[in-house]
């Protein structure tokens, strides 16, 4: 648990006068769970954006496994290892549940052949187990559009683990998904997770679920890492408190805007 | 998913095509027309499959049609004349879809037509070599080394037709159920996530272009063969519209679909440019229309329903 799976340094990138990232520096480490906090607008998503290649930034570097991935196209990046999952579920809408994860098993094992089916039946067999482990074994043959919130992100979930990723970066894996099945399904992919030796990154805001699950915490506060390190101690940091729990609660939202906080510190 | 029943309805259509060609001799050339245009709009097919629409897919039925012409007087073999053609006609679409597939939506199918209207003017301006607008006079080749009499000759384009109809039916049929073409149907729906899933959308909709663009090579020589008379005419962004025309006619839900709609186009424009020489076009255009309002699923669609609904038949 030592030595450094992903690690940023002095990752700058602003959009206008927005600093999403204003000197970022974070190591992943090999095998744990660790949660991204802080208010709308801190720069979470933009972190694991730059971290799959989706965003550049404008300094710093980012290595994977020791080598520098700054340049490389997101496609190259997930060959690499490091699998994404989103904040709104990016499903083939026209395509059942099962499909979508058997194009996954696809892209990992090759997609270029063209006159084998995709529902081959290993790669179904294959699908239909990845679905089984997240409980969305009856819904594999509906239309990924006719799906509910909570399923959608767990069918984006399962696309990603598929992939079999060594690092899994999840933006927000339980918003959406209905109080009640919460900690099941956190409960059912954290064990997915360690059975695979998978490290992972998730965005989070929901503290029971950090508390219960991330080996560390990164309070992001306007593109800056304002805190990192056990739930216990940072959680419990008066200025964490102040900052992001008291913010997460009903109608603060607003004040979780860039903007505010920024004025606010101003 | 309902295999029999498309295979059954292929060899139903296989057996109407001959039926028809032995009762009414001059529906030989039509339905080898027909079919050839079907194997063009399969091609087209496969690109909706991806959401995007080729409006200069006469790119490739002209070349293939232009192989046959140049290459004829010297290599007067039909056999060899179709594979020169798909393989020209591929290459052509190799080289435009390195650049194509960079574009999605209205940019690539005016890129498309833009390209195909610059071969257009080239045929009709380079009189030296393709004697422009006059076109190009083709003596039918032999077929498998046998010269025929024209009548020999025009059965045999037409089975040499149907023969590519259906195995490049059942080459789209396996096409699209495959990761391929399953991933290209998700450039229509979430391109980006194929990226983040580590598959090059790029190079998933290259792979269909150059197949479409071979297809077209491959019908584009079976019509040249057939009117054997080749003119730029058939590069005019009038013909890429046909294929498209077609494609929504027929129905884009499975490989039946185009030679479904090529056969009705076909069969609906002698008939109406006989009964109704001045309104033809008006008539296909009301056909059009009303097969967009009431059967978006084309006459593909519409045949899936009726056989649906039949009692006694497993949905």
């Amino acid at each position: 648990m030592s030595e450094a799976l992903l690690q940023a340094r002095g990752l700058h990138l602003a959009f206008g006068g927005v600093k999403a990232a204003d000197g970022i520096d974070l190591d992943v480490l090999r095998g744990e769970f660790l949660a991204i906090i802080g208010p709308n607008g801190a720069g979470k998503t933009t972190f694991l954006n730059m971290a799959t290649g989706y965003l550049r930034p404008q300094a710093g570097t980012i290595a994977y496994e020791g080598e520098s991935i700054l340049g490389l196209a997101p496609r190259a990046i997930v060959r690499r290892g490091i699998g994404r999952s989103f904040q709104l579920p990016q499903l083939f809408t026209e395509h059942t549940v099962l499909e979508n994860v058997a194009l996954a098993v696809a892209a990992r094992e090759g997609v270029w052949s063209p006159l084998r089916p995709l529902l081959r039946p290993a790669w179904r067999e294959e699908a239909t187990e990845v679905l089984a482990r997240f409980g969305l074994a009856t819904l594999a043959g509906a239309r990924a559009d006719a799906l509910n919130e909570g399923a959608r992100k767990l069918t984006d979930i399962a696309m990603a683990v598929a992939l079999k990723p060594r690092l899994l970066l999840m933006d927000e894996p339980t918003s959406g998904v209905a109080a009640a099945e919460k900690m099941a399904i956190v409960e059912t992919l954290a064990r997915v997770l360690r059975e695979t030796g998978v490290t992972a990154v998730f965005v989070e805001h929901d503290m029971d679920v950090v508390e219960r699950f991330a080996d560390r915490v990164a309070v992001w506060s306007q593109g800056r890492i304002a805190a990192l390190g056990p739930p216990g101690t940072v959680l419990a940091d008066p200025a964490v408190q102040r900052e992001v729990i008291g913010i997460e609660g009903p109608g603060a939202a607003a004040a979780g805007l860039p903007g505010g906080i920024a004025a606010g510190h101003a | 998913m309902r295999r029999g029943a498309e295979i059954s309805l292929a060899l139903l259509g296989v057996a109407g095509v001959l039926a028809a060609a032995w009762a009414a001799p001059w529906l030989r050339f039509v339905l080898t027309i027909a079919l050839a245009k079907g194997i063009a709009v399969l091609g087209i097919l496969l690109l909706l499959r991806a959401g995007q629409v080729s409006f200069g897919h006469a790119l490739y039925l002209s070349s293939g049609a232009y192989v046959v012409a140049f290459l004829a007087p010297s290599l007067p073999e039909a056999l060899l004349l179709l594979p020169l053609a798909a393989l020209i006609a591929g290459l052509i679409g190799l080289v435009a879809g390195l650049f194509l597939a960079r574009y999605r939506d209205i940019f690539f199918g005016m890129l498309n037509l833009a390209i195909s209207m610059v071969f257009y003017s080239l045929l009709e301006k380079l009189y030296e070599l393709t004697r422009g607008t006059d076109g190009i006079r083709v003596e039918p080749p032999r077929v498998a080394g046998l010269a025929l009499t024209l009548e020999a000759y025009v059965w045999a384009m037409l089975l040499v037709a149907l023969v590519l109809a259906v195995g490049f039916g059942m080459l789209v049929r396996a096409y699209l159920a495959s990761p391929m073409g399953q991933a290209l149907a998700g450039i229509k729906t979430r391109e980006t996530r194929l990226e983040f899933m580590g598959v090059s959308a790029r190079r998933v909709l290259l792979a269909a272009y150059v197949l479409s663009a071979l297809m077209g090579g491959v019908a584009g020589a079976i019509v040249g063969m057939t009117t054997r008379h080749v003119t730029p005419l058939l590069a005019y962004w009038t013909t890429s519209g046909e294929l498209v025309f077609i494609a929504i006619l027929g129905g884009a839900g499975g490989a039946l679909g185009p030679f479904l709609g090529a056969v009705t186009y076909e069969l609906v424009r002698v008939y109406a440019a006989a009964a109704f020489a001045e309104a033809w076009q008006a008539i296909l255009g009301v056909v059009l229309l009303l097969v967009i309002l009431f059967a978006p699923g084309g006459l593909w669609g519409m045949l899936l329903g009726l056989l649906g609904r039949r009692p006694g038949r497993a949905p």
